[in-house]
């Protein structure tokens, strides 16, 4: 489906809906979108008769809602406590570098985005990234390359 | 009654009030930051704290009800040291480039520290930087000396209905924004400066043209046009502390021709001239069946609203250029010609009470062959500033008259700057355009108070009239419903974006209150009461215009020079 289609989808659900809805509607045009598009915005601006600086302001206030839509491979890098002792700074940092973004970024291509994550759990893993929902265990600048390369030349065939 | 102890004296009072309420009203003057005149309290700034005997901690006076009994401080060292420790962590992140900052003297921060003596950094912390936002053309942001007090996102919101900005992110990352962090001329901003009346440091000041000014002022080829609001002229008469028997345009006149300006001109003027073409267009539709209600179209906040807010009603505002744009592109036609100058030699300032007009002259469908009529539009604010620059005595100034030919003023185009005073002026031309008549009452009290929305109805020949008049962009908003429902219907409506019409503007000196406002009014109001030409159509000046010019009202070059077909902006 368009993007279009699928918003139209959230949109008769909430046809009749107060302000009230407004977070709940965000996150279901998330869930269909990904991400809030700046025509989402102002289109719920329109339906809840709510300015579009209030939208933004409530969104923003949560990690949840992203503005840019999620590259095809989705990286979430984990900056807990143990992943932090184990030096995900620097991973970050690499990854940064090599992928030329900043964390809630997109590249260009729309191949990667970036996000940065308090902890997912798996501190026995530590430092841990995670790609489209799959763990990369105990990573470092040699294997965050060789995951980068491996999807690039994937993506190449 | 209560009686409460206030700094060991006992004071009797209601009970409804606030503490703060109570203490202002015993002439005590507790610092705030957050606080809003008629607006619920937020007590988020903490500023106007005090101690209450038996109560665990400091209370914020602003939120707090006063009750019988109750024993306050305001001063004592526990308060006064709570106060400082606030507004010393509010200095931490603050930029400190005070002496290269618009606000300077009227920056309320300032004030404050030194009025608690703050003479050290206790606390430090990294400075704020953050990109400055300049793209608007009339207001300039600087999130970096903003303090987050609120009070711009509430007076967009809650008076005007505009949102165009509110709190974005959270925490230590938490700023005043419009949606996505866009520039605000991207956003729903409509210009009306409302937000820099409230904000107590400077974060938000208007787009400055003093330079441009100085620059033309001093520039042998060019002849330097200005003309200036009838709000500019009793604002100003109160800020130097005129005395009140003296004209203050005549005075302003004078200043002006000081500071090297060529020609002077009045608003006024043109405020007279939309007036023969407003109730012209009025009756053309009254009596042709066009669209009514007709809404003035005075006010360049209130068209960008309408355009921006309810678009399909743009064709109900009326097609008459402001005041200003009328006497921008006269100046450079009719009086060009006149005086064998060529328009790209002619720079024409305009000194507004207002900041949305510095984005009205830059409108693309107010552009004349894609120049700009208005060069440059100063505040009263600004101006001020050039008197200063200029060193000017006001006490040593002669009074002056405007220059003819574009200078004479009728008091009901001075009417303009209060709010109900377009309404009136109109109705009084009106009038005599449709019964051949003037008024017996020229004075229409129905429209003459702070009222957010009058309304009054006239017979005038065989058209029985139903008129309004509002301002501040939230009432306008709700008369649009009612209208768009069809629960009320007018024929004529007058709207004024800011509170109390022009002299209330956003481009005005800062500190004014309601009772500043009204003095301004009143003023306005003695001035049309002790002046003999009293309608616009009487004005003499106007008179040549049209026999020399214009031909007659709604005639070809009027549509041509004095009307406007908006364009999307």
């Amino acid at each position: 489906m368009i993007e279009k289609e699928k918003f139209a989808v959230v949109k008769n659900k909430y046809k009749n809906a107060g302000p009230d809805a407004l977070i709940p509607l965000l996150q279901d045009i998330q869930g269909e979108l990904g991400y809030l598009s700046r025509e989402a915005i102002t289109e719920v601006s329109k339906g809840l008769k709510l300015s579009e600086s209030k939208i933004y302001g409530v969104a923003s206030f949560y990690n949840q809602f992203k503005f840019n839509p999620p590259g095809k491979y989705h990286i979430q890098i984990c900056r807990g406590t143990a992943c932090h002792i184990k030096g995900s700074k620097t991973i970050l940092e690499h990854l940064e570098r090599e992928l030329k973004i900043a964390p809630d970024q997109t590249t260009k291509d729309g191949l990667f985005s970036l996000e940065v994550v308090s902890c997912v759990g798996a501190c026995s893993l530590a430092p841990v990234i995670v790609v489209n929902n799959k763990f990369h265990a105990d990573v470092d600048k040699k294997k965050i390359k060789k995951i980068i390369k491996k999807i690039r030349k994937e993506e190449l065939e | 009654m209560i009686s409460v102890k206030i700094n060991h004296k006992t004071v009797k009072t209601t009970p409804e009030k606030t503490i703060l309420e109570v203490l202002r009203k015993e002439g005590i003057d507790i610092p705030t930051l957050c606080h809003m005149q008629g607006f619920p309290p937020t007590g988020s700034c903490r500023m106007c704290v005090v101690e209450v005997k038996d109560f665990p901690g400091l209370v914020p006076s602003c939120s707090y009800p006063v009750r019988a009994g109750m024993e306050i401080q305001t001063h004592s060292n526990r308060v006064l040291e709570a106060r400082r420790t606030i507004l010393e962590l509010l200095l931490a992140t603050h930029p400190d480039d005070c002496l290269y900052c618009g606000k300077k003297e009227d920056c309320y921060l300032l004030e404050l520290s030194s009025r608690m003596n703050v003479d050290r950094r206790p606390y430090r912390a990294v400075k704020k930087e953050m990109k400055r936002d300049i793209a608007s053309n009339s207001i300039i942001r600087d999130n970096a000396k903003c303090i987050l007090c609120g009070k711009c996102v509430r007076i967009c919101e809650e008076v005007q209905q505009v949102g165009a900005i509110d709190f974005v992110n959270r925490g230590a990352d938490t700023c005043v924004a419009s949606a996505f962090e866009d520039s605000i001329n991207l956003s729903t901003c409509i210009g009306c400066g409302q937000c820099i009346m409230v904000c107590p440091t400077g974060a938000l000041q208007e787009k400055s043209y003093l330079n441009e000014v100085m620059e033309a002022l001093n520039n042998p080829a060019k002849t330097v046009v200005v003309q200036n609001a009838p709000a500019v002229s009793v604002t100003i008469a109160q800020e130097l502390d005129l005395d009140s028997q003296v004209e203050p345009q005549a005075v302003l006149t004078g200043i002006l021709k000081k500071m090297g300006f060529d020609y002077v001109f009045e608003t006024g003027f043109s405020a007279d001239l939309t007036i023969m073409e407003e109730s012209s267009e009025l009756i053309e539709r009254l009596q042709q069946g066009g669209k009514l209600p007709m809404f003035t179209s005075c006010s360049p906040g209130w068209v960008d609203y309408v355009e921006k807010f309810h678009p399909e009603l743009r064709d109900y505002l009326s097609s008459c250029k402001s005041p200003q744009q009328m006497l921008g592109s006269l100046v450079k036609t009719f009086w060009a010609e006149s005086q064998k100058i060529n328009h790209d030699d002619i720079f024409h300032v305009a000194i507004m009470p207002c900041t949305a007009k510095k984005s009205e002259a830059e409108r693309s469908d107010l552009l004349t062959g894609g120049n700009k009529d208005i060069d440059a539009v100063l505040t009263t604010r600004e101006f001020l500033k050039l008197i200063k620059l200029h060193g000017i005595e006001v006490e040593k100034i002669e009074s002056s008259p405007a220059d003819t030919l574009l200078g004479k003023h009728s008091s009901a185009g001075k009417l303009f700057a209060a709010s109900g005073g377009v309404m009136e002026a109109a109705l009084r031309t009106a009038h005599y355009l449709i019964t051949g008549k003037n008024m017996e009452e020229p004075e229409i009290s129905t429209l003459r108070n702070l009222r957010e929305h009058k309304e009054t109805e006239l017979k005038v020949g065989n058209y029985d009239l139903k008129v309004a008049v509002v301002y501040g962009l939230g009432a306008a908003n709700k008369l649009l419903e009612e209208i768009k429902r069809g629960e009320e219907k007018y024929d004529f409506v007058e709207v004024m974006t800011c509170p109390g019409g022009c002299v209330g503007g956003g481009g005005q000196p800062f500190g004014a209150d309601q009772e500043k406002i009204r003095e301004r009014m009143e003023a306005l109001y003695k001035i049309d009461s002790r002046q003999k030409v009293r309608f616009s159509h009487e004005n003499e000046s106007i008179k040549n215009i049209y026999a020399e010019f214009l031909g007659k009202p709604l005639g070809k070059k009027s549509h041509e020079l004095l009307h406007v077909r908006r364009t999307n902006q």
